[in-house]
């Protein structure tokens, strides 16, 4: 069986639950349904709002699905499973808290905060090229600096599987380029298994073994695609014809632009095709 | 850092002086009887003749003043707490606060004094009442504005309900806290004053009072200044508390 299945997974969103005056219960998210193995790097990609959020929160565990299943090696996701990372779109650092101290909150909730705990927020921090900042405040440090701290805070108690919610969507092209990177690197030296939220057709091509496209809320899977570009990538791969066609086929899906005539290229780079 | 100290002490200094030289001028030019606006050299005379005086009747009033706000912060925070963790408690108690709050104070002395008598217990009572309502409110409204991705990455790790008080509701309120404090801290003082004022027979508002109904106006005024420098002195405490905490709190001040 596959490291993560999900499974017709619907989340119908009561009014008490949102707190504010709807007409009528919020249909999230209608029919998700998909696989990834151990250690892939999944992107969830689809226009905003559309409820991606929403189906990684179920997969986090922080909210109720209102049917299907979700199972991740094997157990079935019904609370937090307090062994998953996550990084939020913003860096969310403790202000009271420095760089160090913010890394190692998870090791302290877990009781775990030893030597070797330390000594792995260490290695993180380096990993990410901040081995000079750690005892600065969080308020010292530019936005894209803050969210490399995130993602050592979502690694350090070495989660079997790392949630990304769009955590590069707030910052500018360039250092997105560079979070990049430093993502596919961190991902290589981890093993980590990631789900990665993000609206970004580049982004999502760019990063993932498997691209799985959403449509408008509420949400349906409307096609899974495996990336067809060998790691280690570069940003050079960018401007590969393989590059451009995976992201003209997302494009399609999404219903950015119409189809094209000609199928041809287009499935010959396709994968896993659904409905 | 010359122009600094001109427009930061100068500045202020110049206005002080300004107002003393109208009153000064205002009270030769006028005539004005001492009994009615004493000139500023009879209060000075007054400040240094009966610094004694002063000093225990302020001790007094500081004293009733830190206890009630001391009380007002150990009942007020556990109460913040819990109106901002439950909401069957914030449902029963937050609209009664509120009521309680639009109660004018003054008008419950008298009523506090007979129930307690004219000692310690019922200026307490008076500063506690006025000093808690900032302190439960701010706080309340720092354990909710708790952010809500810290919260869940700390429910992603299991964290325990205390876990997640400690390490991140509590830190995060804090900031708001202080500024409670800080209206609290002067409200305690004109809850002391209020008290003093309907029964007493000690403390700065008591001798305030009887100055004035022995037409002793220098004294009533050399009282009036000690108040003011004494609500300094206990805001300025509140501020080195924050000081003391700053390791703890961000730079810029996440409310206001």
């Amino acid at each position: 069986m596959a490291f993560g299945v999900i499974k017709h997974v619907r989340k119908v969103f009561q009014l008490e639950e949102i707190g504010w005056t709807a007409p009528e219960p919020v249909v999230a998210l209608d029919d998700a349904s998909f696989q990834f193995e151990e250690g892939e790097l999944v992107a969830l990609l689809g226009p905003s709002g559309c409820g991606k959020t929403t189906l990684l929160r179920i997969v986090g565990g922080l909210i109720a699905k209102s049917a299907g299943s979700v199972a991740i090696a094997g157990r079935e996701v019904t609370k937090p499973m307090g062994d998953y990372g996550f990084v939020f779109q913003a860096p969310s650092l403790m202000p009271w808290r420095n760089v160090l101290d913010n890394v190692l909150f998870p090791m302290e909730i877990l009781r775990k905060n030893d030597a070797a705990a330390r000594r792995h927020a260490h290695e993180l921090l380096e990993l990410v090229g901040l081995s000079g900042f750690l005892s600065a405040r969080p308020h010292q440090l530019s936005g894209g600096m803050q969210q490399r701290v995130a993602l050592c805070r979502a690694l350090v108690h070495r989660p079997r599987l790392l949630l990304m919610d769009e955590p590069f969507g707030a910052l500018d092209e360039l250092t997105r380029m560079e979070m990049n990177d430093l993502l596919l690197r961190i991902r290589h030296e981890t093993k980590a298994s990631v789900l990665f939220v993000t609206h970004s057709i580049s982004e999502a091509v760019y990063l993932s073994d498997k691209v799985v496209i959403f449509s408008k809320r509420p949400a349906r899977v409307v096609k899974e695609m495996a990336i067809p570009l060998a790691y280690p990538r570069s940003q050079k791969v960018r401007f590969t014809p393989a590059f451009t066609v995976a992201e003209r086929i997302a494009s399609e899906a999404l219903g950015v632009v119409a189809p094209t005539a000609d199928e041809a290229p287009a499935h010959a780079a396709q994968g896993a095709g659904r409905q | 850092m010359r122009l600094r100290i001109f427009s930061q002490v100068l500045y202020p200094l110049a206005g002080v002086l300004l107002i003393i030289a109208a009153w000064v001028l205002a009270c030769w030019l006028l005539n004005i009887p001492t009994v009615v606006l004493p000139s500023p050299d009879k209060v000075l005379r007054a400040l240094v003749v009966r610094s004694d005086l002063l000093l225990s009747e302020g001790w007094v009033t500081l004293r009733e003043t830190l206890y009630g706000f001391v009380l007002a912060m150990l009942v007020g925070l556990p109460l913040a707490v819990a109106v901002a963790n439950s909401r069957p408690l914030n449902l029963m108690f937050y609209p009664l606060l509120i009521a309680l709050q639009s109660v004018p104070k003054v008008a419950l002395a008298p009523m506090i004094l007979v129930w307690l008598g004219t000692g310690l217990e019922s200026k307490l009572a008076l500063v506690w009442l006025v000093a808690f309502f900032p302190i439960i409110v701010d706080t309340a409204a720092g354990l909710r504005a708790t952010p809500k991705e810290l919260l869940e990455l700390a429910q992603s790790l299991n964290a325990s309900p205390l876990q997640i008080f400690l390490k991140v509701q509590l830190p995060a309120a804090l900031p708001f806290v202080v500024t409670g404090a800080k209206v609290a801290i002067t409200l305690a003082v004109i809850g002391a004053v209020i008290g003093e004022f309907v029964g007493s027979s000690e403390g700065l508002g008591f001798l305030l009072q009887s100055a004035t109904s022995q037409l002793d106006t220098p004294l009533a005024f050399a009282a009036l200044f000690a108040l003011s420098v004494l609500g300094i002195f206990v805001y300025a405490l509140v501020g080195l508390g924050e000081r003391l905490m700053s390791s703890w709190l961000p730079p810029a001040p996440a409310h206001q």
